[in-house]
């Protein structure tokens, strides 16, 4: 727009700008563009029954303004960097890099505070209030679910196809402690409080299964292992299915829902409402859910990034890197490998007992293959280890599934019985062909090195192994 | 026979056979291996030498024998019968490879780090008290990566200790490789052949380090190497090993002298032997290796395979 002109004059000298001058041209950019969108855009005269009126427009305005920003922005990032004249490649590059660098640093913390507020932002949006909401709790489950496996297969680079089992061990746990066995053994008024007892016995059992499995599994590599780990998920499904007593099997359990610390949310006195005064709202337990689940998921983050700093931690990267190296070096592999297993299984029963506590439902039918190679995906999509590649892998993958359900104002063009929806896992198909040929090893392709004398350098992922199984 | 290496060994191999189906690598080997003293395996390619390694580092199992690993103390490792990894944990033995394996994606001080895995977790009260951050595990932390500063010092890698290991050169593996084996604290370092394609005078460097590493920090070291100028340079003690038999044993100089040796290495007929005078002047090529690294070793089977060629004559006649 505006800043049209001025763009080509500065396109020579931006190659070689440092962040904050280019923080200095935005907001001049912003600047002029919004001196000239106020006379042009911001007034518009309507008519109305005869007289002239004057309305303004500011979020337009403001639109537009950002939208020349972000775009300049992008220029800056993409394009003016990218076409170096040969005699200053390096510097060129040398800026990228810097580039790279601050954004690396700043967009953590930014997607942390975007993570905290969602809920409040997306009541602005109207028709997604709630919509909004679910989605937000759905996508950041699987980001949970991602982090845990993210463990197993990123960090010691054992191929996992059976996550879904641990999720299924979480969510069978606190269906059957919730309903028959917590009012069995203590009564039924423990039950409000059940969310929380529940949850780390979850995590523990899950843990146990996920040591379970590993015992006959990890002297097998590669793909033995994922063929023993898809069978592994396949059977923990068969049993819910067919053990009718004890899981009531394809009919599934109907658990209470979580409390907020014994409140029940629901129009009802003593409920959570009720107790804090204030009118009910279906909303607040999704609020609820929302901060329940970013919880789980940023102390999967945290503890994940607490255990790489650790003797364990980057035990299992040596595993990845070479496994018999690593025996040299006296580091007992088996164990090594049984720890990311039980670590990885117990965040899985974690996001699985906050699954069933969520729907108020479980059956086996939740926990089919799909699902596991889905959360594998997103690990792979995200870049192998990288914990912020996979926030990026799991909005873009279970995003764009719910991009597709808003799809239907194309059912105007489409052919009959041709639902948009159908093709969804189509497209995330071709995307991750697309991803394999111009991004094989990731969104995020750069490992954190875990101790470092001087200055924390970043490792390219071409030289970060990724595992033999 | 009461070799100096033989009173009071840091390791006895005895009667060490190891068989892989029809195929002996190794029949019947017995040698001691001194404390503090740096004693090279040698021979020619294929003779066994890293099969023994194997057995000695756990890698394998021998099919016979007996693998003892003496401490100062008194106390002794049956190695023979422990897990590969247990051996470097309890008995203190620490190996590289002949094709280095290093922890590529990871960088040189991580790789250092890793090589305190035991410590570390010992210190982390196995991850719990580290998860907590206590006071111990900081402070044994600090400690490991004092170390870790020690040896990139004393490997002049101290400049790169934050480069992935992958990036680095060659040679620059090679030692980072040694710096991670000792970061395990051996008393016994195996070294599966650590000159490998290294230029001249990286491997001078690589003599000073061994030599260190034997008089200042008192370690034994055991060294499979071809690079005469590194084996004749530093070893206390050679073994010299032929289609994995043990063919020769003493110090550098009884090993240069022994016909036997010059045999295995050149591929003399065995029938028709050289006259002295060859020999001799064979001996001496050993001993003396040109100003370009003397690597006979390398091919030196060739002869062997081709016995029949008069080769040695022929070069003989060139030396004359």
């Amino acid at each position: 727009m505006a800043a049209t002109a001025k763009d080509t004059a500065f396109k020579a000298e931006s190659r070689n700008l440092s962040p904050q001058e280019i923080a200095r041209d935005l907001i001049g950019t912003a600047i002029i563009t919004l001196l000239l969108l106020i006379p042009i855009v911001f007034y518009r005269t309507v008519m109305n029954q005869g007289t002239l009126l004057l309305q303004t427009r500011l979020p337009l305005v403001l639109g537009l303004t950002a939208a020349v920003v972000v775009g300049r922005l992008l220029l800056h990032l993409f394009v003016w960097q990218r076409a170096p004249e040969a005699g200053r490649a390096s510097t060129a590059s040398a800026t990228r890099t810097d580039w790279r660098e601050t954004v690396g640093k700043w967009i953590g913390p930014a997607m942390l505070v975007a993570a905290i507020f969602l809920p409040w932002i997306v009541q602005f949006i109207p028709g997604w209030e709630r919509r909004g909401l679910g989605i937000a709790i759905y996508i950041m489950s699987y980001i949970m679910l991602a982090w845990g496996l993210n463990i197993v297969v990123g960090l010691a680079g054992l191929l996992d196809l059976g996550y879904v089992a641990f999720y299924a061990v979480g969510a069978y746990t606190y269906a059957l402690l919730t309903t028959v066995y917590m009012p069995l053994w203590f009564g039924e008024g423990i039950v409000p409080w059940t969310f929380y007892i529940v949850l780390p016995l979850a995590g523990l059992l899950a843990a146990l299964w996920g040591v379970i499995l590993g015992f006959p599994v990890l002297r097998l590599r590669g793909d033995y292992l994922a063929i023993v780990t898809l069978a592994f998920g396949e059977i923990i499904r068969l049993v819910l299915i067919n053990w009718f007593w004890f899981t009531k099997g394809p009919q599934g359990i109907n658990v209470p829902k979580a409390t907020f610390f014994g409140l029940p949310f629901a129009d009802e006195p003593g409920s959570f409402s009720d107790f804090f005064g204030i009118p009910y709202n279906r909303l607040h337990f999704f609020f609820f859910l929302y901060y329940v689940i970013l919880g789980l998921a940023l102390l999967t983050y945290a503890m994940t990034n607490r255990l790489r700093r650790l003797p364990i931690g980057r035990a299992w990267e040596a595993l990845r890197e070479d496994e018999i190296a690593c025996r040299a070096l006296g580091i007992n592999t088996t164990s090594t490998k049984l720890t990311a297993f039980a670590i990885g299984a117990m965040f899985g029963g974690f996001s699985g007992s906050f699954f069933a506590a969520r729907q108020g439902f479980v059956s086996p039918e939740s926990f089919v293959y799909i699902e596991s190679a889905l959360i594998l995906a997103i690990v792979v999509l995200g870049g192998l280890g990288s914990q912020l590649g996979i926030v990026f892998a799991a909005i873009l993958i279970m995003g764009s599934f719910e991009l597709f359900r808003e799809l239907g104002f194309l059912q105007a063009i489409l052919p009959e019985g041709v639902e948009p929806i159908q093709f969804r896992m189509l497209c995330v198909g071709l995307g991750m062909v697309l991803m394999m040929r111009f991004r094989p090893r990731g969104l995020v392709t750069r490992r954190d090195p875990t101790v470092y004398l001087k200055e924390k350098k970043a490792v390219s992922a071409d030289l970060v192994s990724q595992g033999h199984g | 026979m009461t070799a100096a290496w033989s009173h009071d060994p840091e390791l006895k191999v005895q009667h060490l056979t190891m068989r892989f189906g029809g195929l002996t690598a190794i029949g019947d080997l017995s040698f001691d291996a001194g404390r503090k003293q740096i004693t090279a395996l040698i021979g020619p390619n294929g003779a066994g030498k890293t099969t023994v390694f194997n057995c000695i580092t756990g890698f394998y199992k021998p099919t016979e024998g007996l693998i003892v690993h003496r401490h100062p103390g008194g106390q002794e490792f049956l190695l023979e019968r422990m897990d590969d990894f247990r051996i470097t944990r309890h008995s203190k033995v620490a190996r590289t490879f002949q094709n280095i394996r290093l922890f590529g994606g990871m960088t040189v001080l991580e790789n250092l780090m890793v090589a305190q895995h035991n410590v570390l977790m010992a210190a982390s009260n196995w991850t719990v008290g580290g998860l907590f951050g206590s006071p111990r595990y900081r402070h044994k932390e600090a400690e490991a990566i004092e170390r870790c500063k020690h040896w990139l010092n004393k490997t002049g890698l101290i400049d790169r200790a934050d480069d992935p290991a992958a990036d680095l050169p060659y040679g620059a593996q090679r030692r980072l490789e040694i710096a991670r084996a000792m970061c395990t604290e051996p008393r016994l370092l195996c070294l599966d052949e650590p000159a490998a394609g290294l230029n001249p005078r990286e491997s001078d460097e690589l003599n000073k380090l061994l030599l260190s590493i034997r008089d200042e920090e008192n370690v034994a070291i055991l060294l499979i190497e071809h690079d005469m100028s590194v084996v004749m340079g530093i070893s206390d003690h050679i073994v010299v090993l032929d289609y994995g038999r043990k063919i020769s044993d003493g110090t550098p100089a009884e090993i240069k002298a022994d016909p036997a040796v010059i045999r295995a290495y050149l591929g003399v007929d065995d029938e028709q032997e050289a006259p002295a005078a060859v020999q001799a002047d064979i001996a001496k090529s050993i001993a003396e290796p040109p100003p370009p690294p003397l690597t006979i070793a390398k091919n030196a089977r060739k002869p062997v395979i081709a016995k029949k060629r008069p080769e040695p004559v022929k070069h003989k006649g060139g030396r004359k």
